[in-house]
């Protein structure tokens, strides 16, 4: 009877090991939330290109980074900044000469559509409107996006003004997510959410320019731990080719430049 | 170690946990003594928050008071605010994650109650009320001892809810978990370990008085195992 009860569990754990080592080009890749829908659409086709699974796993940049540093099983890391990538290096769970620069992030204040605020003439300023009670932004303790957010309060000189109405996403998809419901009703968040399908059709953004903040170089890494080197540099590979630049573009990203 | 975040979950909890007093008598006690017939679809829905995902729950309650819904419309009509972000954002969902920690054990308490009491109580002329308050409560006071305990240990250990509606607001909604969780992401490890340390102890120690009150036979009728 015990044998039997066994039984079932057994044959479905052998399934699962079984399985695992016959598609042993299975890659599994950290990737900043900024990269949600881009390396999403990236992944499908290099997975249709040569057949190899891409498992991906969104979060925070600081998040994944201490997820990596206690041990997690990643191949490949793209980060929102290249701090947390150069950190992994040289805690030595990175390769070094893996690591490299993929895109250029871009920071947007972002309202939905029913708001009333005019975001060209408002510009940063439509923070500061008395509609605005609540402005979502990632948390800048963790998340590059939220320290480019905050750099860009800053630079305004609306630190003081806008401090009370800031509330902090988990990532930076969390405070686009509080922004679009409606919850908060400005948000400052990456280029890449605001041009995916569900933040297009819900609202509008103004680019923030690029001398607010400082850059969001984003930066991708190989870890040491991974038994699957080989699939993860060419998906990284895959990322920064051309075909590569091109989907990243399409999403607001900017692919460094070929020398 | 954030004393903001500490005195900002006690206020929460406690507050909490009163509440649910309020909605956990009344509500025990018609689970106790109520033979209705769909009695059963109400227990259902008391003990739902139990197996729900907590973000199952933050997201209903976050859409519920976001702007578009009718609640959340009805809510700026009347304070002109808005509940997400907010601590009363907060007590709301507190108390539908935590409902069913206070009203179980109670109303468990309550129906243990020996049944020919309360005939004799009818039959002696007392009003439900009166029996409620001098046999029922008394009887009970274990379960809802209980109720309150829990429902107070659980709040202080709500982190999915409070991630998903609280929007991580120092002093308004960063609770000691979501603090802890944000030493944790920024590898402050050391900070992470005192404040998580002392939750562990606490949490501990409430448990331990719960049990240790329950070994006791005067505190015989535990609605709660």
């Amino acid at each position: 009877m015990a044998k039997s009860a066994w039984g079932l569990p057994l044959i479905l754990l052998l399934a699962t090991v079984g399985t695992t080592v016959a598609g042993a080009q299975q890659i599994t890749v950290a990737a900043a939330a900024d990269l949600n829908y881009a390396l999403t659409e990236l992944a499908n086709r290099f997975e249709h290109d040569t057949g190899s699974k891409v498992t991906l796993s969104f979060g925070s940049s600081g998040n994944l980074y201490s997820q990596i540093v206690t041990g997690a099983p990643f191949d490949l890391f793209f980060s929102a900044d290249e701090a947390y990538p150069q950190r992994l290096v040289a805690d030595g769970v990175a390769e070094a000469k893996s690591l490299r620069t993929y895109a250029f992030g871009h920071l947007v204040l972002w309202v939905p559509n029913r708001s009333s605020l005019d975001l060209e003439k408002l510009q940063m300023q439509t923070l500061t409107h008395p509609s605005v009670t609540r402005i979502a932004i990632a948390n800048p303790q963790y998340a590059p996006y939220g320290r480019a957010a905050m750099a860009a309060i800053d630079h305004y000189g609306l630190k003081e003004r806008v401090a009370g109405k800031l509330v902090f996403g988990e990532s930076v998809s969390q405070a686009a997510q509080f922004v679009q419901s409606g919850n908060a009703q400005a948000g400052l968040i990456a280029l890449s959410l605001a041009k995916s399908p569900a933040m297009a059709e819900t609202g509008r953004y103004w680019e923030v320019p690029a001398d607010a903040y400082p850059g969001l170089r984003q930066a991708a890494v190989i870890l040491a731990a991974s038994k699957q080197k080989k699939t993860a540099a060419a998906f990284l590979d895959f990322v920064v080719s051309a075909e590569g630049a091109t989907v990243l573009q399409q999403f607001g990203l900017t692919p460094p430049m070929h020398p | 170690m954030s004393v903001q975040a500490l005195t900002l979950t006690l206020r929460l909890a406690v507050l909490v946990s009163l509440i649910l007093m309020a909605i956990g008598l009344p509500m025990g006690y018609w689970l106790a003594i109520s033979r209705r017939r769909w009695k059963f679809v109400i227990e259902a829905i008391v003990a739902l928050p139990i197996v729900l995902p907590p973000t199952v729950l933050g997201f209903y309650v976050l859409v519920a008071i976001g702007p578009l819904s009718p609640v959340g419309r009805w809510y700026h009509a009347i304070t002109g605010g808005s509940l997400a972000f907010t601590f009363r954002g907060l007590v709301v969902g507190s108390v539908l994650y935590s409902l069913p920690f206070a009203v179980q054990p109670i109303a468990a308490a309550f129906s243990s109650v020996d049944q020919t009491l309360l005939h004799a109580s009818a039959t002696l002329g007392a009003s439900r009320w009166r029996t409620f308050w001098r046999i029922v409560f008394p009887l009970g006071i274990p379960g809802v001892l209980t109720g309150f305990v829990l429902s107070f240990a659980h709040t202080l250990g709500e982190f999915g809810v409070v991630l998903m509606i609280g929007g991580n607001i120092p002093g308004a909604t960063q609770t000691v978990s979501i603090w802890i969780y944000d030493q944790v992401q920024s590898l402050d490890y050391a900070s992470a370990n005192q404040m998580a340390g002392l939750l562990l102890l606490v949490c501990f120690v409430i448990l331990i008085a719960l049990y240790g009150l329950r070994r006791n036979r005067k505190w015989g009728a535990w609605g709660w195992q």
